[in-house]
């Protein structure tokens, strides 16, 4: 099966939910940022007006996307999976996933990796910054600085460096600088802020490619644009596999770029329930999870206003998960508007619920998921015996789990 | 007490330049705090910046950070603070000005910390990750409350954007002396001279410069170069976090007044 991506890209704009002009969905965006990056935020959204439509542009992004990353991913039916919580009766739900495990790097975060690369390019950047948690998007980052030969620097804390070592070895293989971050729990927060204080330092020559939906405009708005592939392919995989739409899609959220990419294209479609599982850690009645949607309030973090785990005094607290991507104690602005906005519901799953799934997916499809994915295959125990009939359920399988075997080793040794 | 623009207008009529130092509250603890706001009151700050610590100072480097964590970690909190500085401000010469980050206020409510701020004789305010386009609503209620909302000017900020900041701003504009975040440099950049002159062809407004200015000679360059005050931090941060309890106040005094002294 081919899918004509180029065309996919242009279809349906009017279904596009664009932000307002200061970047918000709602109440939710803005751009909370210190004066410094006003103006490279400004320049960024004008070379983004400029490019995404120039013809030129989007060819050299169709064919890297097609060539280099391997576009289209599958939409695959996971018949055991689909068995394993058929009915009695053999009726039941019909799961589908969406492979971007498949992707070049093992994730979907190439794919806005890529996109941006090329715009740092045109706008003249040589250097690179990217923050990451579990090293998908750092990998991404530094694999596609080694494509185009631009200098690459990737912070990550010093906890997640350690359970996702093999990320770190892939990054310097590809030549990139990996700085450990040891400020606060050593994780994906802490990274992310020392990623914008480089940006507020080196600014005119340096382009920050965001990894997730989050940040100050335009990043959630680009981000979500660059994954929009994820759902723009779906829905055409879907029209040709049987002909109609998705019932439910699925997907894990940290930042929330899978979910956003899945998502965006069927926003507009009402009868396709949106569902964004969330990491609860040890339980979102302890102290120790992420769940930002579940358990946050709304505040600023990182340049937008969105959804945060802070305590009483508004100081951002400390997230916890299993899975070192989602262990981020905020959320992409455009999901807490879908929230708020009830278009899109949110649950979570706990560390445990987790771990179950990624050796349930293992076993019964030969797939090993990121233990980030196996929190959306997770919420399948939750979702189904809810459901009648056989609706069509699509999973972002949005990477896999190569990265975290050491993890869930561990755990499964100590329990 | 006066504004902080009626305190800079007297400082001009006499010719005198601002000397605004910067601490951050809780490091080592508040007491401390207090007394060296008093120390520096005495000894030649003609305005005290009082940071609030936060989780995560986007806008400071390692000196600043370092002492947030210690505060926080004391379980200094911004009521805790307010609740010191109400106890100095009567007895206070130097205005104070309240510097944090955009989250805790938006967590009390803007309504409600600026009635705290007025309650504990606060007078300016520096919110370093709240730009112009997003500080409408808190720059209203403060002109209300009688608070002065001072802006930030940085080398990278455009020409349009500094007419905005200029018009937007109270008190005095503050301008980032370098393109970074906060911490004692070895040396200034060249291009702050043409910022402020920039500046001062769109207003008349006060202007005081900091971020990485850590020495005499640097502050003398500022005052040089035609700023109105400068502003200095970490290097009063650094001097604050190590040593005797006695020993830190000496240094903190010393050093306000060096500064002083070579900026008159």
């Amino acid at each position: 099966m081919l899918v004509d991506t180029q065309s996919i890209q242009l279809s349906n704009p009017s279904l596009s939910q664009q932000p307002d002009s200061l970047g918000r969905f709602g109440q939710f965006g803005g751009k909370y940022v210190p004066e410094t990056l006003m103006a490279a935020l400004s320049e960024l959204e004008t070379a983004l007006a400029k490019y995404r439509n120039e013809p030129l542009f989007q060819q050299q992004i169709q064919e890297l996307l097609r060539n280099y990353v391997g576009r289209p991913t599958p939409l695959y039916y996971a018949e055991r999976l689909s068995q394993y919580y058929a009915r009695p009766d053999g009726t039941g739900p019909q799961i589908y996933l969406k492979r971007e495990d498949l992707n070049h790097t093992g994730a979907h975060k190439i794919n806005n990796a890529l996109g941006q690369v090329l715009l740092a390019k045109r706008m003249g950047k040589q250097r690179i910054i990217a923050e990451t948690g579990a090293g998908q998007h750092g990998v991404a980052t530094a694999t596609v600085c080694a494509r185009f030969g631009l200098e690459c620097v990737i912070y990550m804390g010093i906890h997640d460096m350690e359970r996702q070592a093999l990320n770190v070895f892939r990054m310097r293989l590809m030549g990139a600088e990996v700085r450990p971050v040891e400020a606060g729990t050593g994780t994906l927060k802490d990274a992310t802020s020392e990623a914008i204080r480089d940006w507020v330092t080196n600014v005119e020559t340096t382009h920050y490619i965001l990894g997730s939906v989050a940040g100050p405009h335009p990043y959630p708005m680009m981000v979500r644009d660059f994954q929009a592939i994820i759902g723009q392919e779906t829905r055409a995989q879907s029209q040709e596999q049987w002909g109609g739409l998705p019932d439910i899609l699925l997907a894990c959220v940290g930042g929330g770029s899978n979910a956003m990419g899945l998502f965006h294209d069927f926003i507009n479609q009402p009868s396709v329930r949106l569902i964004g599982v969330e990491a609860a850690g040890e339980g979102v009645d302890t102290a120790k999870h992420a769940a930002t949607l579940t358990k946050g309030r709304v505040g600023v973090l990182h340049g937008a206003m969105s959804y945060v785990l802070q305590d009483e005094e508004g100081q951002i607290v400390e997230a916890h998960s299993v899975s070192a991507g989602l262990d981020y104690p905020g959320v992409g602005p455009e999901h807490s508007y879908l929230q708020v906005s009830e278009r899109a519901e949110y649950y979570s799953v706990t560390d445990q619920q987790a771990l179950a799934a990624f050796q349930l997916l293992s076993q019964l499809e030969g797939i090993i998921p990121a233990l980030e994915t196996s929190h959306a295959i997770a919420y399948l125990e939750t979702l189904c015996p809810q459901l009648t009939g056989s609706p069509r359920i699509i999973i972002c399988c949005s990477g896999r789990g190569d990265k975290d075997v050491q993890t869930v080793a561990k755990f499964l040794n100590a329990s | 007490m006066t504004t902080i623009s009626q305190h800079f207008e007297s400082l001009r009529q006499n010719n005198q330049r601002a000397l605004i130092p910067f601490i951050t509250a809780g490091d080592p603890d508040l007491d401390l705090t207090a007394e060296a706001i008093r120390v520096l009151d005495a000894g030649g700050a003609d305005f005290i910046e009082l940071g609030v610590p936060y989780s995560d100072p986007l806008a400071d480097g390692p000196v600043i950070q370092a002492a947030a964590t210690r505060a926080l970690q004391q379980g200094t909190s911004l009521a805790s603070i307010l609740a010191m500085a109400q106890s100095l401000t009567r007895n206070l010469r130097s205005p104070l000005i309240l510097f944090t980050y955009y989250n805790p206020i938006l967590n009390l409510g803007i309504k409600i910390f600026l009635q705290q701020l007025v309650a504990a004789g606060i007078k300016g305010l520096v919110v370093p990750d709240l730009p112009v386009e997003e500080a409408g609503e808190l720059l209203q209620q403060a002109d209300a409350a009688g608070i002065e909302v001072i802006l930030l000017v940085t080398p990278t900020s455009p020409k349009q954007r500094i007419e905005a900041i200029a018009d937007r701003s109270r008190g005095f504009i503050y301008l980032v002396s370098v393109t970074g975040v906060t911490g004692m440099r070895s040396q200034i950049q060249t291009g702050v001279k043409d910022v402020i002159t920039e500046i001062r062809s769109v207003t008349n407004k006060p202007i005081g410069v900091g971020f990485g200015i850590s020495t005499p000679e640097h502050a003398r360059q500022i005052i040089d170069w035609g700023a109105d005050g400068v502003i200095v931090g970490s290097a009063f941060v650094q001097r604050l976090a190590e040593g005797t309890p006695y020993h830190r106040l000496r240094a903190v005094r010393d050093f306000c007044s060096e500064l002083k002294t070579t900026i008159s």
